[in-house]
């Protein structure tokens, strides 16, 4: 998983640890963060509401898939729960916001917080459990508290849903998908900030130490117990963050949204960005997020032709879609295990390197 | 306090809790031949189940023989998908391999809703009478011949791996994969077969439950079912499976009961396992006969 040899290709000329540790290893890489930011920023300019509201789905999806890549991908432990996760940090924004009063811009960190303690909850079993046994705890977790919404009418309003009111500061409300937009890539921009920092600080490390070989983690001092469950509130964390930035965004939360299928989505997304890459995890969003729309265009470039008739493929459209997220975990897993992250770098070695390359 | 309906309750989990036992047992087959955690295992039932069904509704073809060729489908289907799928993955991390059957899942979930529709539709008839008389309660004749095919899976299966050479070899690389290889067992027969068997059992399993509830998408809820089974009884041991199987149906039943007659919060029928399983994870994690596992360095 490491990026050294792909991003300094001619040698690694670095002379202390905090040089090793910065949070962008090139200028290159530096301005092309802030060009992606601003392009964003810019994004009202040039796109109509539906690529805006493209663009939000990404960002709050993104908040979420990056906390489970936290979990998963660095600190190795895996998780088919995290759907459930998101959905609770739904509903308590929207709870705290419709039952006490609280300011929106203050529920929302809120809710992360109190999906957080509900994530260690659950993540006491993963204190002891690794691999496939905290998989099928997580397994459960799902199906819990997806009960839990359906059951607890005063929390998530049962069958009827929940209504979040949209944010605004100071009187100033960001109503429409163009102002909300810039919400959600502040939170974006704030939480992967915090977690490529997380990934540069002696816990960081132990993370990835946990992943690479608990073992020799323990064995160094790295506190197994404290780091599996540390890692799995971080992770509920961000799903908390992104759940509520979905809730305000939408206005309005169902029960019925927050199954298997969603959680196993927010796997598909890691994966096929790169398991332990933050950027990736952008990636693999932008990757999800755009695939059901990219097919349901080629299905309607289809409608009448023999083939969309022989195969029912608009009516079928939900499925194809479903079927798809299966055939991308599994193609890239066999072909392409380190993800969209990978290729990129090789993209970027090239051109670095062009036209010499060795 | 209703006996009648308890009785009847117990009776139904009994039933269902030997198909989560035959179910356990295909999961754990493959879990101790090849260490993959198989989250497909509900939809060699659903697949099964369809092509069964598909078979009878558009050919002519009498019950037994639509079965039988189901069954040979299924083989080879638990063949393809280990060569094709799982053999470029030995030797990756966990994580990737359960995701990979993750992946297999929601694919052929969405495969047979895509090829079959939506909604449950139900078996053509097979048995002539429609309920028989057991003990004084009125048991339908599926449920009768569900048990019979449970018992005789699992008898079948203590044959199989108590005196055939191949269930010998398997056993063999369950035990120690290096030795039962240097002893001259073929290790990529024995994984591929381990999951042709455990399609093809499972999928016995699924016809039988879609004679009885007719064949929908839920009958892969069975392969997320099977989880609390395996966990209770312990993840690699075949008793253990079926001994959960039943425990886990039984609960289901019982938790029924007492949500239905006192409770009245619904739906514990379905999350009551989920609950013992998180209980059993906590302080008991390798289930009644499970082995430990003991890292050595």
């Amino acid at each position: 998983m490491t990026s050294v040899a792909y991003d300094r290709p001619s040698g690694d000329f670095k002379t202390s640890y905090g040089a090793d540790t910065t949070i962008f290893p090139t200028r290159t890489s530096a301005a092309f963060c802030v060009a992606g930011i601003a392009l964003v920023a810019a994004a009202p300019l040039y796109l109509d509401k539906y690529g805006l509201s493209i663009l939000i789905q990404i960002g709050y999806l993104g908040i979420a898939a990056l906390g489970l890549n936290i979990l998963v991908g660095f600190t190795g432990q895996i998780s088919i729960g995290h759907a459930v996760f998101f959905g609770f940090g739904a509903f308590a924004s929207a709870y705290l916001n419709n039952n006490f009063g609280v300011p929106v811009f203050l529920a929302i960190p809120l809710a992360g917080l109190a999906t957080t303690v509900v994530g260690l909850v659950f993540g006491i079993p993963a204190a002891r459990l690794k691999g496939l046994y905290l998989a099928i705890a997580t397994l459960a977790a799902q199906f819990i508290l997806q009960d839990f919404f359906a059951r607890a009418t005063w929390f998530t309003g049962g069958v009827a849903g929940t209504p979040a009111e949209s944010l605004s500061v100071f009187g100033y409300a960001f109503n429409t998908d163009a102002r909300y937009l810039y919400v959600v890539l502040a939170y974006v921009v704030v939480m992967y900030l915090l977690a490529t920092n997380l990934m540069r600080t002696r816990d960081g490390r132990a993370l990835v130490a946990v992943r690479d070989h608990y073992l020799s983690a323990e064995m160094m001092g790295v506190n197994l117990t404290k780091y599996r469950t540390m890692s799995f509130g971080v992770s509920s964390f961000y799903a908390g963050i992104g759940g509520a930035l979905y809730a305000h965004y939408l206005g309005f939360v169902s029960v019925e949204g927050f199954t298997i299928l969603f959680s196993i989505q927010f796997l598909a997304m890691i994966i096929i960005g790169g398991l332990g890459s933050i950027m990736g995890t952008l990636m693999g969003t932008a990757f999800m997020v755009l695939l059901p729309e990219v097919m349901a265009a080629l299905a309607g470039q289809l409608a009448g032709s023999p083939i969309d008739r022989a195969l029912g493929l608009n009516e079928g459209i939900a499925f194809l879609r479903e079927m798809a997220i299966g055939a991308v975990i599994i193609l890239f897993l066999i072909f392409e295990p380190d993800g969209l992250a990978h290729r990129w770098r090789q993209i970027r070695a090239y051109f670095k390197l062009y036209p010499f390359s060795y | 306090m209703d006996t009648q309906l308890l009785l009847q309750l117990l009776l139904n989990g009994l039933i269902v809790g030997t198909l989560y036992g035959v179910v356990a047992m295909c999961f754990v087959l493959i879990y101790k031949a090849s260490q993959v955690v198989n989250f497909a295992q509900g939809e060699f039932l659903l697949v099964g189940a369809w092509v069964c069904w598909w078979l009878l509704t558009s050919y002519p073809l009498p019950f037994y023989a639509a079965f039988l060729i189901t069954l040979a489908f299924m083989m080879a289907f638990g063949l393809l998908l280990q060569v094709v799928v799982l053999r470029p993955l030995i030797g990756e991390p966990v994580i990737s391999v359960i995701m990979v059957t993750i992946g297999l899942s929601i694919f052929f979930q969405a495969l047979m809703k895509w090829m079959f529709g939506v909604f449950a539709k139900p078996f053509p008839p097979i048995f002539a009478a429609q309920t028989v008389d057991v003990l004084g309660l009125q048991v339908q004749t599926v449920y009768v011949m569900s048990l019979a095919v449970s018992l005789l899976i699992m008898v079948g299966f203590a044959w199989f791996f108590k005196f055939s050479r191949m269930g010998l070899a398997m056993r063999a690389v369950a035990f120690d994969q290096q030795a039962a290889q240097s002893l001259g067992v073929s290790v990529r027969t024995v994984f591929a077969l381990s999951w042709g068997i455990s399609a093809m059992v499972s999928a016995v399993a699924g016809v039988v439950v879609g004679v009885v509830n007719g064949v929908s998408s839920a009958l892969s809820f069975f392969g997320i079912k099977v989880f609390p089974v395996v966990i209770l009884g312990g993840l690699d041991s075949i008793v253990g499976a079926v001994i959960g199987g039943i425990i886990v149906g039984l609960l289901e039943n019982v938790a029924h009961y007492f949500d239905s007659q006192f409770l009245h919060w619904g739906n514990l029928y379905e999350v009551a396992p989920f609950y013992v399983l998180i209980v059993i994870l906590m302080i008991w994690p390798y289930g009644l006969f499970g082995t430990r596992d003991i890292e050595r360095v």
